[in-house]
């Protein structure tokens, strides 16, 4: 399990996370949300210590982040962030060799390589796996990233806006793919996600945030209803019940 | 074709312009010819693999193929050195003083104002672009100095800076020549326990830090043994590190391949035939008139010119 304490986190005198605690249950879809600037991406790279924490404490799995060894954490825990531009060229199947560093440290075994398969089927990649990232589609890259990640093997999994700039088609085939990390692999995903109606059909619990701070947090259908809604965006947004799915319409 | 076959050829090149250069035009005193062509030739080898070496690790690092390691300002930080000594003592102490000391003072200057850079802006900021920054800043710095002093100075003791301000291989002093194999040594036997991090570190640094690489400590360790290797082939030869921009990306564009055992390998193979062919050029067809940097840069600049075209069509 995840345990964020208290924490805080300054750029220069601006205070971007404030006094943050949460608990991230494993096993589950966790889904951060709230409008721009609210602190959601950096309370990522906190739990992923791609920045470090001015104030409080994150635990994994009962250890601080900062008592972990960087390449034990690895295999620990995993980020994706949003932008992901590489200045090397390099195959769908390269990239995601990259994801066995944390145990091969370069030379990789025969284990590493089944791993490296197994990414690559469970993202659908073997027909384009000779294929170099810069001649592929925006959806295509992306699958090829979450692959990496899954041949790294950890139990926690955080994406930062997994569905930037894809279109609908591809947006739903990669939370399908995070739905299925979680049911069949039992991994914990955390992500941060702009598209509530995405929040409210793919995740088991919410975490808002709002100015650096915590607004609400819960199971998906506590926080995807029109008061809570209300207080993280400032907007009124009415909620449609179609079948089982509540849908957030936010458009007027 | 593959890279052990590309590796190959390029080897074989390498060996070949060494060969050429040592056994042509021999003439009839080979006994005091060969000792003085196989120490030059030494010093190509040493200085054009840790020049082709530590560009590739700081392009790596920095994540940006136009880079050298000169744009923290050790080049012109030995130019100052230099400037200021003759500016202080005069020109005919440089020579009266001890060639050896003068190695000692630059070596340990140079190292020791990389670290400082390295403590003061990179251990608070955390960030290699505010670190290039301020020692893009410094090395202007340092050259307007040198500048300044070189203005005042008597015209003839400006001829003296103006031989350090070129590379040559022509006056290598051998003791001199063996302390820099012992250093460079020592930092490149320190750089084998980093080597497995450069592939992960191109891919970008919250990539490399996911993956479990200890990105501060191993930034920090890459950037002191390239301040080490650049500040030695500096004061042993002379400001030669505009040969790191062209040998790395030729070695890119030939090789074609992210791994750096590879990368790193290929470049010094490439410095080294683009050195002894520049040496070759230097001394059989202009018979010294002019300097190798001028040749390497004159040829450095037309392919550049050629790479920037090609991509512009691309």
């Amino acid at each position: 399990m995840i345990k964020i304490k208290n924490l805080s986190k300054k750029y220069n005198e601006k205070t971007v996370v404030n006094n943050v605690s949460v608990n991230i249950k494993k096993g589950k879809i966790t889904s951060f949300i709230g409008p721009n600037g609210a602190g959601k991406s950096t309370l990522l790279s906190a739990v992923s210590r791609l920045i470090k924490h001015d104030i409080g404490e994150i635990m994994i799995d009962k250890k601080e982040i900062k008592s972990w060894k960087s390449n034990e954490l690895s295999k620990k825990v995993a980020i994706l962030k949003q932008s992901n531009n590489l200045n090397v060229r390099l195959t769908v199947r390269e990239l995601v060799s990259f994801g066995r560093f944390p145990y091969s440290q370069g030379n990789l075994s025969e284990h590493d390589w089944e791993k490296v398969d197994e990414a690559l089927s469970f993202m659908e990649l073997h027909d384009i796996e000779d294929q170099y990232l810069d001649e592929l589609s925006g959806g295509q890259r992306q699958r090829a990233f979450i692959a990496m990640v899954i041949a790294q093997d950890t139990e926690y999994i955080l994406l930062d806006e997994p569905l930037n700039n894809l279109d609908m088609k591809h947006s739903v085939q990669i939370m399908k793919v995070l739905r299925r990390l979680v049911d069949e692999l039992g991994k914990t995903v955390i992500l941060v996600i702009h598209d509530i109606n995405f929040a409210s059909f793919y995740s088991d619990y919410v975490v808002a945030l709002k100015n650096g701070k915590i607004v609400r947090q819960g199971p998906t259908n506590e926080i995807i209803e029109q008061g809570s809604l209300k207080e993280i965006y400032d907007m009124d947004i009415p909620i449609k019940q179609i079948d089982k799915c509540r849908v957030c319409v936010y458009f007027a | 074709m593959r890279n052990s076959t590309k590796l190959i050829i390029l080897s074989v090149l390498a060996v070949g312009l060494v060969l050429a250069f040592l056994f042509t035009d021999l003439g009839s005193n080979w006994d005091y010819v060969l000792p003085r062509r196989t120490m030059k030739i030494l010093a190509i080898i040493v200085t054009g693999s840790a020049i082709a070496f530590s560009t590739v690790v700081f392009q790596t690092i920095t994540n940006n193929r136009i880079l050298t390691p000169s744009i923290i300002g050790l080049d012109s930080l030995y130019l100052l050195i230099q400037t200021f000594i003759i500016f202080l003592f005069g020109s005919t102490n440089l020579t009266l003083m001890n060639q050896h000391v003068n190695f000692g003072i630059s070596v340990v200057l140079m190292i020791l104002f990389a670290l400082l850079l390295y403590h003061f802006l990179f251990k608070r900021e955390g960030n290699i672009y505010f670190l290039l920054l301020i020692g893009l800043i410094f090395g202007t710095f340092f050259s307007s100095l040198s500048e300044f002093m070189q203005v005042l100075i008597d015209p003839n003791e400006f001829q003296v800076i103006q031989d350090a301000m070129f590379a040559s291989f022509n006056n290598v002093n051998t003791d001199l020549f063996y302390v820099s194999v012992l250093l460079m040594g020592l930092a490149t036997l320190y750089f084998l326990k980093f080597e497995k991090y450069l592939d992960v570190l191109s891919l970008g640094k919250d990539t490399a830090i996911n993956l479990g690489v200890e990105y501060d400590r191993v930034v920090q360790r890459l950037f002191i043994i390239i301040a080490v290797l650049i500040s030695v082939a500096t004061v042993l030869v002379g400001p030669i590190t505009f040969l790191g921009l062209l040998v790395a990306n030729v070695a890119y564009e030939f090789l074609k391949t992210y791994r750096h055992r590879v990368l790193i390998f290929g470049a010094m193979l490439v410095s080294i035939i683009a050195l002894v062919a520049g040496q070759l050029i230097v001394e059989r067809i202009f018979t010294f008139s002019t300097t190798i940097s001028v040749i390497i840069n004159f040829i450095g600049g037309v392919y550049f010119i050629y790479l920037l075209l090609r991509e512009s069509r691309a």
